[in-house]
């Protein structure tokens, strides 16, 4: 029904039964507008999106990475668009996938930080809380066949321990030490599991320099990527949001190809 | 030859959209005279990519229960929570824990409850029974279940299953009688067919986790596998 | 009409049954799938020659159909050739090219060139439409020095310094994309090859098992296989041996065969079949 699409605690409910919640249409008796009747008018596809998201563990903290282009099918429209979201002062949320979903679900978590920064009972939102609210949801609507078409990365401090998480749109999670997410899971995720591998207690420094090393990697070969980036540092002593970084490349292969035969 | 106008048009359809998807893994469990055992493999796959190596797929419902879940991970997710919060609702009413046959008949329910929307989950409940004999129980994705001495389930379940069937079921031997194995005999078994099955399943392979619940409760170890 | 064909065909492929195939699948018949080589193959020109390097996974839908197949294939003396793609398609076409270049090695008395190699191959393989799945990576050093080549099913080609292909053609890529430099040494080179099939192996679920490599110079070829066994399989645990007389005897005749003696010979005891 109209209000079983909304969720999380502050779900106002319908005006009267079987009516309208505030914010939403009444559903006219006979009408065929419920979620289940019409699943096939909801063919939803991304418009707006964004490439690959990087997260690394390090001793101590995480470190997470997203380019900034919001590409529209294969233009490359939007060339300032921030994909790491400082949830609080440990934890942060990146996004590959439709930038518009990002946004609604943006705007729903920053409220209820509000909210529960309102309550002032010292408690708010940790890295694992998060990612366990973010399974729920989007696994909740992609039982409606709505869903939130975004592959999201947790990345923050909880527990005073290093937390990755990775949520799909049909709400496949796990957690892992390394994570990546869209073309990044084939191109950068071999780079990053075999340095870390190498070397398992990896600094600060390693792991920024590791991130850098992929995301340049990322602009060589994925083709919805942008030379501009944010790095998230997130470390006991809070969130440190970087950038727009822009990597040094070198094109100086390209001069040894000469046609194609 | 014209038909009628936009006779051949069809209303579009979700192909964008699969609200399913496999990410392999394999359990495995058997009922022994006074322990059950059951192991999974930790990877956690997709497609051709590996997401983790360190996704256990056995969970632990209470000190003498273990589910042993795979398929579609959301949905393990989503089930694991609801089983989770339908025992702890069972504990504090009865001031117990569910016994592993009640968890069974319940989890048949639970997963009856989605038939025209399955849980996308293979999956086995092992423990013991009211005698304090091992029992294992197997699922299909939609709810019907029958106790059985050992069973496996999931990606390389069609390379274990012949192999219990011939070194525990004693089938397509002569003369044999089908008797419990000891554990340490038991655990080595499970090993070696894992290691078989990693060589020849693509989504089957990093470690495995082994379980053994006993009267004095759940003990676990961990053995690699291939990695590839 | 016709008859059905007796002659032998005279070269090329029969495409007799066709038609009725397409209808038996309509009819929602199965047909049996080929392999292929889900696979990681590379290549890269270094200071004085080619390393090409491949797994060694033949896949049959999610199952290792062979667990230590070659992918590195003979060409000529001084080209090589890694195929990705329908097992059979890349063997054949490999193996149909190597021999059209022999007979034009024969012809002209001069050694190959990798480019004719490669303008072979990609003419066969667009007149096929992209139906003949093999995607390959050539190597080999002629009198221009060392070259490669990507070609894809449909018969475009690539001449790069380095270049992958197959399932695991991402992970393999992003090492080169990493660590590849002009004018590297045999041993940095080898090193770059094997960690990018490596990286296929490991992080691609349809590339697996060992590293092969071929190490191609101006008079010189090196095929190593295995280069390296990047997964050991695991030790057996426990024993399977089956007591004697646990395979069923359904009935049992004894007859008399009539034999002459032409010699006799005394043994202690026999031994037992191990079916361990």
């Amino acid at each position: 029904m109209a209000s079983s699409s909304m969720f999380g605690p502050n779900n106002p409910g319908a005006f009267w039964t079987g009516g309208p919640a505030p914010g939403q249409f009444y559903n006219f008796p006979g009408s065929q507008s419920t979620s289940a009747q019409n699943s096939s008018q909801r063919t939803l596809y991304p418009v707006v999106t964004g490439t690959s998201v990087l997260g690394v563990q390090f001793e101590g903290g995480v470190v997470m990475a997203a380019d900034m282009l919001g590409s529209y099918g294969s233009l490359a429209r939007f060339r300032d668009c921030p994909r790491l979201l400082k949830v609080n002062d440990t934890t942060v949320l990146g996004a590959a996938g439709d930038y518009a979903d990002f946004q609604y679900l943006s705007n729903v978590i920053q409220q209820q930080v509000i909210d529960e920064e309102c309550l002032n009972d010292g408690f708010g939102y940790t890295p694992k809380s998060l990612h366990c609210w973010l399974t729920r949801v989007l696994y909740n609507r992609r039982s409606q066949f709505n869903p939130l078409w975004n592959t999201y990365i947790v990345a923050g401090i909880d527990d005073e321990k290093p937390f990755l998480g990775y949520v799909d749109k049909i709400g496949m999670a796990y957690e892992a030490p390394s994570l990546a997410c869209g073309f990044g899971a084939y191109l950068a995720l071999p780079i990053i599991r075999d340095a870390m591998e190498k070397n398992p207690t990896m600094t600060q420094d390693e792991a920024v320099a590791l991130i850098d090393r992929c995301m340049k990697l990322l602009f060589y070969r994925d083709a919805r990527s942008l030379n501009k980036y944010q790095v998230a540092v997130i470390t006991k002593a809070g969130v440190d949001i970087r950038g727009p970084i822009k990597s040094e490349t070198n094109w100086e292969v390209a001069h040894m190809i000469k046609g194609y035969e | 030859m014209m038909g009628e106008p936009l006779s051949d048009y069809k209303a579009p359809v979700q192909v964008h959209f699969s609200p399913y998807e496999f990410n392999g893994g394999t359990i495995l469990a058997i009922a022994g005279e006074d322990y059950a055992l059951i192991a999974t493999d930790t990877r956690l796959s997709q497609g051709f990519s590996i997401h983790s190596r360190e996704s256990p797929k056995t969970y632990p419902l209470s000190e003498k229960t273990v589910l042993g879940c795979c398929g579609f991970h959301g949905d393990v997710l989503t089930l694991t929570k609801v089983l989770g919060a339908r025992l702890q609702i069972f504990e504090k009413d009865h001031n117990k824990p569910m016994p592993t046959p009640s968890v069974a008949a319940m989890l048949s329910t639970i997963l009856y409850y989605r038939r025209f929307f399955p849980y996308y989950t293979h999956n086995l409940v092992v423990g013991l029974d009211e005698e304090g004999k091992g029992c294992v129980y197997s699922f299909d994705p939609v709810g019907s279940y029958e106790r059985e001495f050992y069973r496996a389930k999931g990606s390389a379940s069609a390379m274990l299953q012949p192999l219990l069937d011939n070194q525990l079921g004693g089938k397509n031997q002569q003369g044999v009688e089908r008797q419990a194995m000891p554990l340490k005999q038991c655990v080595a078994m499970v090993k070696d067919v894992f290691t078989s099955a990693a060589e020849r399943d693509i989504y089957t392979g990093d470690s495995i986790i082994i379980s053994v619940v006993t009267k004095e409760g759940t003990k676990s170890e961990q053995f690699p596998l291939r990695k590839d | 009409m016709a008859a059905p064909c007796v002659e032998p065909a005279k070269g090329g492929f029969s495409f007799e049954n066709c038609s009725r195939n397409a209808r038996f699948e309509q009819m929602g018949l199965k047909f049996p799938k080929a392999y292929k080589t889900g696979t990681t193959i590379a290549g890269v020109i270094y200071k004085d020659g080619v390393v090409l390097g491949a797994d060694t996974r033949a896949t049959e839908d999610t199952v290792v159909a062979d667990k230590n197949c070659a992918k590195i294939h003979y060409i000529s003396d001084n080209i090589y050739c890694c195929g990705a793609g329908t097992a059979a398609d890349t063997e054949m076409t490999t193996q149909m090219i190597s021999g059209q270049l022999e007979l034009h090695r024969l012809a002209t008395g001069r050694a190959p060139r990798v480019c004719t190699a490669n303008r072979l191959l990609k003419q066969m393989l667009f007149r096929y439409q992209g139906y003949i799945g093999a995607a390959l990576v050539l190597g080999g050093v002629d009198s221009t020095g060392p070259n490669l080549y990507s070609i894809w099913p449909h018969g475009s080609t690539d001449k790069l310094p380095y270049v992958t292909m197959g399932s695991g053609s991402l992970a393999a890529m992003a090492t080169f994309e990493d660590r590849f430099k002009p004018n590297m040494t045999k041993e940095e080179a080898m090193k770059l090859v094997r960690d990018a099939i490596a990286a296929g192996i490991f992080n691609d679920l349809g590339s697996g098992s060992n590293v092969d490599l071929c190490v191609i110079t101006k008079d010189k070829v090196e095929y190593i296989r295995p280069h390296e066994i990047a997964n050991a399989k695991g030790v057996k645990q426990g024993r399977y041996l089956y007591k004697r007389g646990t395979t069923a005897t359904l009935s049992s005749d004894v007859k008399k065969i009539e034999f002459d003696v032409i010699g006799t010979e005394v043994k202690t005891s026999a031994q037992p079949m191990d079916t361990q």
